[in-house]
């Protein structure tokens, strides 16, 4: 009966003394001083609260579930040589801190934040200046990156740089309220499963503001992308949500809205899709519903190569753009179906608000181009116009069942 | 400014043709401003007037100015006068006045709209378009006594330059479309005023993205300082060519 009370008694005191989470501080005048002295002594669930300050402390692991919060923006410095912080336990926090000046390599990936086969890893409000990676996940689960701010100096070689918010064979990664700039990739996703990424904003970066390959199931919603190198890239994935987004001023020669190429059984709605060499490219893609989106004042609304089926390209507004669709053959497997279009010059007798002349978004200067593209020297150019007028009123060379049945007489309020 | 120049722009200014085309200019380029709500747009609309309009009575009113002055011209050469300085002068009036009313329709606005880096651009070739297409007035003019032949000639001309030009080229295009040809086609553009007008200014709008890799090639070379004054040089040959061709008959003619 005694041992048996003297046994609970010692579990009581097991558990106690485990919960009681110490709080280590670091900085100028407390004890230790170094940040690499406090992840030594910490017990896992520890806390260890970093003044603030400037840190060169070379590679920082952690390899203990603990969480370090930055008081008043600590600075930590890579020295151009080191990865900065390396989480390497589970249930990890790290919150507030400046990280900075990470080290650049091409065969092993530096970051300044970077996690190793870690679950529940949570990296919010930190900001991070010129790291070759900014935040680079491999193999996570359940890990959170919220309200982070990421600049890089953006050079125009994307070798000399690496990706924002980068996460390989990872799966329920949350990115979420994130600025990303100037790095080579914004965002990057490889392997990645059910995830979402939410209400970041990505601009300025080399390559693509969000580049995204093998990683079925997820969602990106209210998303900026803006003025990227190549735009957003999305390949080889199928059941993406993609909603609420904005596309804009994506301008270059071989710059998309967003590239679409190999996805399928996918939703694009409610985007907006504005200034852009092309609005959306798409390439092998299948089953895509592509709905309630704004396509303004693009290059190319919409460029649908032959390569793609059964897509259904429904109550969209196309305004002011130089092309609004276009495509590279004669096969036509997709659908249109109650869109806006702004140069649509048919008439509504019956006033059900749709027109009563089916819309044929395809000119013949754009399939001109597309089969030659030098001709596009030719834009703007008075027979040029003329020949779009007579192909309009006796359509021969373009595909006529490129057609929108059901073409809207006002743009929808979207 | 010499005498006769004067006389001919006097001439000019009192012509209801000409006031006419100013204010229609005027007309179509506030418009394209105010109609399209963004500035982008309606510079495309007015570089579209540049392109027809201005050819076309540029070179209709120089024809026909020409032959109405016919006797005048040789009143003139009656006097003690170079023949080189009476036809110099006529065609100076005649470029000041259509340059004048293309400024004054279209420059106008343009200031007002245009960013002004953008008018100098547009203004400045609607200026060597305008002269350009006076110097080909003056060389199908000169060739016939015949009006009607005369302006038949004009208007041909301005066919060919605004419309079948274009058409060859995109002929060129389709038959040499296994070629790597984009650099001959900088050289081919050099051969039509509107064509080399057109380009230059569609370099400078946002749009020269999209023309992929012939757009690289052209902003390359248009886009230089060096291709730039190459291009404006260009446009100027075309009005010096024509008018000097012209001009060589003049002094060779038997009025």
């Amino acid at each position: 009966m005694n041992v048996r009370l003297l046994l609970l008694l010692f579990c009581f005191c097991l558990l106690t003394s485990r919960l009681q989470a110490t709080v280590h501080t670091v900085g100028a005048g407390s004890n230790p001083t170094a940040i690499k002295t406090a992840l030594a002594l910490a017990q896992p669930k520890d806390t260890i609260l970093v003044k603030s300050g400037f840190y060169q402390e070379g590679n920082l692991i952690v390899d203990k579930p603990l969480t370090l919060i930055g008081e008043n923006n600590p600075v930590l410095d890579g020295n151009k040589q080191y990865e900065i912080l390396s989480v390497k336990a589970d249930s990890v926090t790290i919150k507030g801190f400046v990280v900075q000046n990470s080290g650049s390599a091409s065969l092993d990936d530096p970051g300044g934040i970077k996690v190793y086969d870690s679950n529940h890893v949570v990296i919010t409000n930190n900001t991070l200046y010129d790291n070759f990676f900014g935040i680079y996940i491999q193999y996570g689960k359940h890990c959170l990156v919220k309200n982070n701010t990421l600049i890089s100096n953006g050079t125009t070689d994307e070798l000399q740089i690496g990706n924002g918010i980068h996460c390989w064979k990872s799966d329920s990664i949350l990115i979420i309220g994130n600025n990303v700039s100037g790095h080579r990739d914004g965002i990057y996703f490889e392997f990645v499963t059910n995830s979402v990424i939410w209400r970041n904003i990505s601009f300025g970066n080399v390559r693509y503001g969000l580049h995204f390959m093998f990683s079925n199931n997820d969602a990106y919603i209210t998303n900026v992308f803006r003025n990227n190198g190549a735009g957003v890239a999305v390949m080889y994935t199928k059941n993406v949500k993609m909603y609420n987004n904005v596309f804009e001023k994506n301008w270059g020669d071989a710059a998309y809205g967003l590239l679409l190429k190999d996805i399928s059984d996918s939703h694009i709605e409610n985007n907006r899709f504005i200034q852009n060499t092309s609005g959306i490219y798409m390439e092998g893609s299948n089953r895509i519903s592509i709905k309630n989106n704004i396509f303004g004042s693009n290059g190319w609304g919409m460029k649908i190569q032959a390569s793609c089926m059964d897509n259904a390209i429904d109550a969209n507004n196309f305004t002011q753009n130089t092309f609004d669709v276009s495509t590279n053959g004669s096969l036509v497997l997709n659908t249109f179906a109650g869109n806006y279009w702004d140069k649509y010059e048919g008439y509504d007798l019956n006033k059900d608000k749709t027109g009563d002349v089916p819309y044929h978004p395809l000119s013949l200067f754009s399939v001109i181009v597309e089969k030659n593209p030098p001709a596009m020297l030719l834009y703007r150019s008075f027979m040029v116009t003329l020949l779009d007028k007579s192909e309009k009123i006796l359509p021969s060379l373009t595909p006529d069942n490129f057609v929108d049945n059901q073409p809207l007489m006002r743009p929808l309020p979207l | 400014m010499n005498r006769i120049t004067q006389f001919v722009l006097t001439d000019i200014f009192r012509n209801k043709i000409m006031i006419a085309y100013t204010a229609l200019l005027a007309v179509f380029s506030w418009s394209a401003f105010t109609l399209e709500n963004n500035s982008q747009k309606g510079l495309l609309t007015l570089l579209n007037i540049i392109l027809l309009t201005v050819p076309l009575v540029s070179v209709l009113f120089s024809t026909i100015y020409i032959y109405n002055s016919s006797e005048f011209i040789e009143l003139l050469v009656s006097q003690p006068i170079k023949r080189g300085k009476i036809w110099f002068s006529i065609f100076t009036g005649l470029s000041i006045s259509l340059a004048l009313a293309f400024l004054l329709g279209a420059g106008v606005p343009l200031l007002l709209y245009a960013s002004i880096g953008m008018f100098g651009l547009v203004a400045g070739m609607g200026v060597l378009v305008s002269v350009a297409f006076t110097a080909i007035a003056f060389f199908s003019a000169i060739f016939t006594r015949d009006k009607a032949k005369g302006i038949g000639i004009s208007v041909l001309l301005w066919l060919y330059f605004a419309l079948l030009f274009d058409g060859l080229v995109l002929f060129l295009l389709f038959q040499f479309a296994d070629y790597p040809i984009e650099n001959a086609m900088v050289f081919i553009t050099a051969l039509s005023p509107i064509d080399l007008a057109r380009i230059l200014i569609l370099l400078q709008l946002d749009i020269s993205a999209m023309m992929g890799y012939t757009g690289a090639i052209f902003k390359q070379f248009f886009g230089t300082a060096l291709g730039f004054s190459i291009s404006v040089l260009l446009l100027c040959l075309w009005t010096a060519i024509p008018f000097a061709l012209s001009l060589y008959r003049f002094q060779h003619k038997d009025l």
